[in-house]
């Protein structure tokens, strides 16, 4: 097999497993007891993003996709960061029986 | 030569961070509870999408995006663990317990003499 064909083969794979990835972080997020569970799974989609835009740089070869993963990364962190301070501030938690955690 | 190898190593580092972020997602919707998940999501999931900026990396003719590739990897390792300690912190202090299984927690102390 060529360079030129095993690279197309693996981006379409890396295509493949990346939404089956967004998928299942998606059902995370939905399903997601409490709300850190959900912002931990939106920063996984963040991450998931930053992949699907690198893979596509790669297939396409368009040079400006690594500025907009940066932008994106940085976007997330600070959304991460927010959202931590936001349930650090919101100190009573919903009811754990409703998930797997401890009294 | 050259050309092909660039393709083959950049071919072999998207399977493998395409792999890793697959396996971050399946740790994230299997693992019990908030603090084991941030293992899965936050190594496996920064490993992959890093990976893959490498690749780009690899790919790329152009050293300035290359070099702006790697920048963006630097970047990612040193925000990530910032964010998921800051979210792990929060979500302890703010009473999300462990999982009732979970042998230990070395903070339980210090949550209890916040309250």
């Amino acid at each position: 097999m060529s360079g030129e064909s095993f690279l197309e083969f693996s981006v379409l794979a890396a295509f493949a497993a990346l939404s089956l990835a967004f998928f299942l972080t998606v059902v995370r997020v939905l399903k997601g007891p409490t709300l850190p569970d959900r912002i931990l799974a939106l920063d996984m989609l963040v991450a998931i993003g930053i992949g699907f835009i690198a893979v596509t740089g790669v297939s396409t070869g368009v040079a400006f996709n690594v500025d907009i993963a940066i932008a994106l990364g940085l976007v997330g962190f600070l959304a991460t960061v927010a959202f931590a301070r936001f349930v650090l501030s919101r100190q009573d938690p919903e009811p754990p029986d409703s998930g797997e955690g401890r009294s | 030569m050259i050309d092909s190898l660039q393709d083959y190593l950049a071919a072999v580092l998207i399977l493998v961070g395409a792999a890793f972020t697959l396996t971050a997602s399946i740790g994230l919707l299997r693992l019990p509870d908030l603090y084991t998940r941030m293992h899965a999501a936050s190594k496996a999931g920064t490993l992959g999408s890093c990976v893959v900026l490498l690749a780009l990396a690899v790919h790329s003719d152009d050293a300035a995006i290359a070099l702006r590739a790697i920048a963006g990897v630097f970047f990612f390792f040193l925000t990530v663990p910032i964010s998921s300690h800051l979210l792990a912190k929060a979500a302890h202090a703010s009473g999300h317990r462990l999982w009732r299984e979970s042998v230990r927690d070395d903070l339980e102390n210090l949550s209890r003499r916040a309250k």
